[in-house]
Parts: C-alpha cells; sequence; structure tokens
C-alpha cells in the first residue's frame, strides 16, 4: 500500500517536472506565441481560481457568487506592494493572499453564522461593492485601474503556486479539518450533533478559498501588468463558478481539468467576438443535460484508477486521493 | 446525572413539549415512550441544542445546557442518533465515525495542510480507534463502503457507532430499531444493554414499541401531548390506566 503510494507519488512528481522543464524549455526556445503563453498562464489562475472555489462550494456546500471579488483584492494589494511600495514580489503575494483571507473571514461571518444561502446573496453584494470602491478610490487609479505592474510572474512561480495551492487544498480536505467540512456539505444538523463548530469550519473554508482567489489575483496583476475594476466583474466569478460546477462540485481534479479545458475553449472563441458567450451557454447546457453531476461528480481522477491498480482491502480503500 | 425542570417548547400556537421534569441518574438506562407525535424528538431537540427551550431549565453535570449550541452541548458529553437517519452519505463508512472524534482528538491545521508528522499519527490513531468501534457494531468489514450503500438496519447501528464516536457520557438514542426486523431488534436491544456497561454510559432511549422498551429499559417516562403522563418501572408502566388509555385509546 504505502509503497504504491510513493511509487504513484513519485510518477506524478516526474509528470510535473516534464510539464515545467518541457513549457520553460519551449518558451526559451520562443515556441509559444504571446497568445499561448497568455492562455498558458490563464490557464494556472484558472485551476487556482476553480479549486479555491470547489473548496467552498463543492466540499463545504456554501454557494459563493463572489470570487472575483477576492481575486481583485488579491491583484491590487499585491500591486499597490510591488508598484507603490516598492516590495519584492513574494512578500506583495503574500500579503496580497493574507489580506484576501482576512477580508474572506469578514465577509464570510456574518451570513455563515446562519443556515442557509445567504452567504450568495452577501457575495454577489461584495463583489460588485468591491468594483464600486476601486473605482473610487484614486490612489489605485480609480475607474482607469493600475499600469505598469512590474512583470514578476514568471512560470516558474505561477507552476510553483499552482501546484502549492491544489497540493495544500488536497492535503486539506483529505484531513480530520476538511472531513469536518465535507461533513457540513452532508447533513449540518449531524455535523453540529457530532461536535463540529460548524460556523467555524464554513468561515474557515471561505477563507481559505478566499485567500488563493487573491493568490490568483496577485499572479495575474503581475502578469498582465494593468488591473481595472472591470477586469473583476461578476463575470469571472461565474466563469469560477461554472468550471466548478462542469468539473464535478467536489471534485479537485475535475476543477483542474475543467480549468484547462474552459481556458481552452475560451481561447478559441474569442475571435466570435458576442457570439462566443452564445456558443459557451450552449456548451454548459449540453454538459448539464448529459452531466448533471459534472466530469467528475464527486470522485477523484487518480492514477490508481487509471492504472487499475488493486488498493488493500478495508481500511486504506477510503482515501480517495489524488496520489 | 440530567435534571430537566419544567422544560416547555411551544412552536406557534402548538405547544410540543409542556412542562417535562426528567431525572436521570448515572449508569441508568431509560425509556422515553408515547404515542406519534407526543413530543419526544422534540425533546431529544432540545437536550442537544437544536431547539432553544420557550421556558425551563436542562442541568447536566451541574451545569446549564439552555443555550449552548449543539456542538458545545455534545463537548459537554451529550451525543444522539437521528430517528430519521442523517449520516454522511456520500462519506465512508469510516469517515463518518472518525468525523466524530474529531472535536476532542484533532491534530492541528498545519499538520493536515504540511502532512506533518502529527497529521499520520492522528489519522493512524482515528482510524484504530474508529475500526474498534465499528467492529462492536459488526461494521467493520463495510469502513470502507459509503454510507449510503448501507442497508437501513445498518445505517442504523452506524448512527449509533458514530455517536459513540464523540465520546458521550449520555447517550440519546432517537427509535434506534425504527425499520428493523424484529430478529435486528432483538439483536440490537442486547447491543445496546452491553454498550451502556462497556462504555460506562447513560441511555435515554425513544421507542414506539411498547414491549420492546419494557424489555431494557429499567426505568420509563410515557409522553402523550407533550406531557409526561407516567413515569415508573416497566411493571408500575404496564399496569398504569392513563398510559393503557393512551395507547388504546388512539389505536382502538
Ligand atoms: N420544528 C417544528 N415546527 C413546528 N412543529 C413541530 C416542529 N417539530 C415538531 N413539531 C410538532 O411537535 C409535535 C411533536 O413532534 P415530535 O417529533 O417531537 O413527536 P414524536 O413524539 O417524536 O413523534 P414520532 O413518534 O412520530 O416520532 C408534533 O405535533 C410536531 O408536528
Ligand atoms: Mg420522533
Amino acid at each position: 500500500m504505502k509503497a504504491m503510494r510513493l511509487r504513484n507519488n513519485l510518477i506524478i512528481a516526474v509528470c510535473l517536472a516534464v510539464l515545467y522543464f518541457g513549457i520553460a524549455y519551449a518558451m526559451k526556445q520562443r515556441m509559444l506565441s504571446s497568445f499561448h503563453q497568455v492562455n498558458l498562464y490563464l490557464m494556472g489562475i484558472n485551476i487556482i481560481m476553480a479549486v479555491s472555489l470547489n473548496l467552498i462550494v463543492g466540499f463545504t456546500g456554501q454557494l459563493a457568487l463572489g470570487h472575483a471579488g477576492f481575486m481583485a483584492i488579491g491583484a491590487y494589494v499585491s500591486a499597490v506592494m510591488t508598484l507603490k511600495l516598492g516590495q519584492p514580489f513574494l512578500l506583495a503575494v503574500l500579503v496580497g493572499s493574507l489580506a484576501t483571507g482576512v477580508v474572506g473571514v469578514l465577509i464570510g461571518l456574518p451570513p455563515l453564522r446562519l443556515r442557509g444561502d445567504y452567504l450568495a446573496i452577501a457575495t454577489l453584494g461584495f463583489g460588485e461593492i468591491i468594483r464600486g470602491l476601486l473605482i473610487n478610490i484614486n490612489y489605485v487609479g480609480g475607474a482607469a485601474g493600475m499600469n505598469g505592474i512590474p512583470k514578476l510572474t514568471t512560470w516558474t512561480w505561477l507552476f510553483i503556486f499552482t501546484v502549492a495551492t491544489v497540493l495544500l487544498i488536497k492535503n486539506f480536505i483529505n484531513s480530520s479539518h476538511g472531513r469536518a467540512c465535507i461533513a457540513i456539505r452532508e447533513n449540518e444538523i449531524a455535523a453540529d450533533a457530532m461536535g463540529i463548530n460548524t460556523t467555524f469550519y464554513k468561515v474557515l473554508a471561505f477563507s481559505i478559498g478566499a485567500f488563493f482567489a487573491g493568490l490568483a489575483g496577485a499572479l495575474y496583476a503581475h502578469y498582465f501588468f494593468l488591473i481595472q475594476p472591470q477586469t473583476f466583474t461578476i463575470l469571472k466569478s461565474f466563469d469560477a463558478l461554472v468550471m466548478v460546477v462542469f468539473g464535478g462540485l467536489g471534485s479537485l481534479t475535475g476543477s483542474i481539468i475543467a480549468a484547462v479545458a474552459i481556458t481552452v475553449v475560451n481561447a478559441a472563441l474569442q475571435s466570435l467576438g458576442a457570439l462566443r458567450m452564445v456558443i459557451y451557454a450552449l456548451l454548459l447546457v449540453v454538459v448539464m443535460v448529459f452531466r448533471p453531476q459534472g466530469l467528475m461528480g464527486t470522485k477523484e481522477f487518480t492514477l490508481r484508477t487509471l492504472l487499475r491498480q488493486k488498493g488493500g482491502s478495508g481500511l486504506h480503500d477510503y482515501r480517495k486521493q489524488v496520489d | 446525572m440530567i435534571t430537566v425542570n419544567k422544560l416547555t417548547k411551544t412552536f406557534g400556537g402548538l405547544t410540543a413539549v409542556s412542562n417535562v421534569d426528567l431525572k436521570i441518574e448515572k449508569g441508568e438506562l431509560v425509556g422515553l415512550i408515547g404515542p406519534n407525535g407526543a413530543g419526544k424528538t422534540t425533546v431529544f431537540n432540545l437536550l442537544t441544542g437544536v431547539y432553544v427551550p420557550t421556558a425551563g431549565e436542562i442541568i447536566f453535570e451541574d451545569k446549564s445546557l439552555v443555550h449552548l449550541k449543539p456542538y458545545q452541548i455534545t463537548a459537554q458529553g451529550v451525543a444522539r442518533t437521528f430517528q430519521n437517519i442523517r449520516l454522511f452519505n456520500s462519506m465512508t463508512v469510516l469517515d463518518n465515525v472518525k468525523l466524530a472524534f474529531h472535536w476532542h482528538d484533532k491534530y492541528s491545521l498545519w499538520g493536515a495542510f504540511l502532512r506533518l508528522p502529527d497529521f499520520f499519527r492522528g489519522e493512524e490513531k482515528m482510524d484504530e480507534a474508529a475500526m474498534e468501534l465499528l467492529k462492536v457494531f459488526r461494521l467493520d468489514d463495510k469502513a470502507g463502503e459509503l454510507a449510503s450503500n448501507l442497508p437501513y438496519g445498518e445505517q442504523r447501528r452506524l448512527e449509533i457507532v458514530r455517536a459513540l464516536a464523540a465520546k458521550p457520557k449520555l447517550l440519546l438514542l432517537d427509535e434506534p430499531a425504527a425499520g428493523m426486523n424484529p430478529l435486528e431488534t432483538k439483536e440490537l436491544m442486547a447491543l445496546i444493554g452491553e454498550i451502556r456497561d462497556k462504555f460506562d454510559l447513560t441511555i435515554l432511549l425513544i421507542e414506539h414499541d411498547m414491549s420492546l422498551v419494557m424489555s431494557i429499559c429499567e426505568r420509563i417516562y410515557v409522553l402523550d401531548y407533550g406531557k409526561i403522563i407516567a413515569e415508573g418501572t416497566p411493571e408500575e408502566i404496564k399496569r398504569n390506566p392513563r398510559v393503557i388509555e393512551a395507547y388504546l385509546g388512539r389505536e382502538a
């Protein structure tokens, strides 16, 4: 069992290394057009957005509609750190993410103390209010936004942060704390009766999700070097939600696959202009009709299922892990 | 161990529980019976903090439970099962049990995120303890299955295992044998007696079937229209005219 897990982890590590060095090499040789590069970065950022939103919506069962608002906070705070305050990139990313996590606690606490879908309404409002605020703050450029942010999100950083996000959230979910979150989704009253402080875990999951959305925003700001309030509209929140639903509520690998697929589809449809949204919507309807539980349902895509390995019986079979 | 004084709960105009007094000593196995809609489950919901009482007090080991949240009451040492089964359906049987260890046996959040040694130690400990409990209820060979895939009787047993994993001193069982066949029911009742001794428990048990409660409970409370109409040993209850009327009067 242990040996097999070790081997599977090794296979994944090798695949990731090949991916990293392969793309680093291709970039060095100028084999990737700037269009391809932009979409490559968007893939990483979208993976972080989808996986972090899935923690809130898919695993903890709390509908949140303001993920773009959190992305905006991470983007703006980190951009202020580097552009205005001359701080180093990593510190800026860290502060941007942490600030977003703290805002997550503040936004999440009041509605999450109640049972029901108050969070959806609160986050919907939050996303719009953040944009309204940013437009009115001259320090961060108002409606024109912030321009000339140093382009510090390298392929290496993007890769590291994307992998780290997936790994950390996966570790959280497959722990006692993550079980508490999933139990809330499954049956909040029973979770409460079994000694779980449901408010705490809902807020925890929500602010962890916010933290990583902030990270996605920081990476975004330092790649696209221009951020504006209108970059982070409700459409971006819905984009992330679509990835989560499409990939499967409660499946991290599903979110990753969906984030990559939807980034590709978006890129492919870009030249179509307004027609893009129509085709996009149609595609979603088709998926939802034929696979309402999303691509993966709550299952994970694992090497074990891929290689049809038989796990030892009983005790450890329950671990639906990516490794 | 637990004393309930003048407990009352109204829903709008309906008084579901009215001036209920209960007193249960440590180690007792007490039954709470009564016809449909008598207010039995509502009493449990009041004891476990799902509802806040309209009036009255609940004293558990010298501490008031009124206004505590359900998870805080669990931490005081009260755990329950649900009449309409509330398992974590898409979690495995083992994970259902491990969830209830969380409040008293969790490891650090950092350990979870970074897979530090305390994560592995903690999980291993929970695995072992959970398997041990599952064995008592002969569910250990189902550990890897999803809770929703268990047959009904096993789901009921899993509810009890999960409640036990929450380390209660007082265990509240809401119709644990509902929907079981006579043989399963008999086995379960024997098992409930066993776990009381094994885990040093005090048990309050709701059951519809009079004869069943009579066979294992030392003392019985009878609830009718939200009021306690009788209290005593099974023999006393059997002969109590008000109880006979409450049951026969409605079933006739
Ligand atoms: N949340 C609620 N809101 C309104 N009325 C309620 C609520 N919960 C219970 N009741 C009412 O209170 C009364 C007692 O219900 P309760 O579920 O406690 O009965 P019970 O003795 O457990 O019955 P059963 O044997 O059918 O389980 C019923 O009339 C029920 O309709
Ligand atoms: Mg009931």
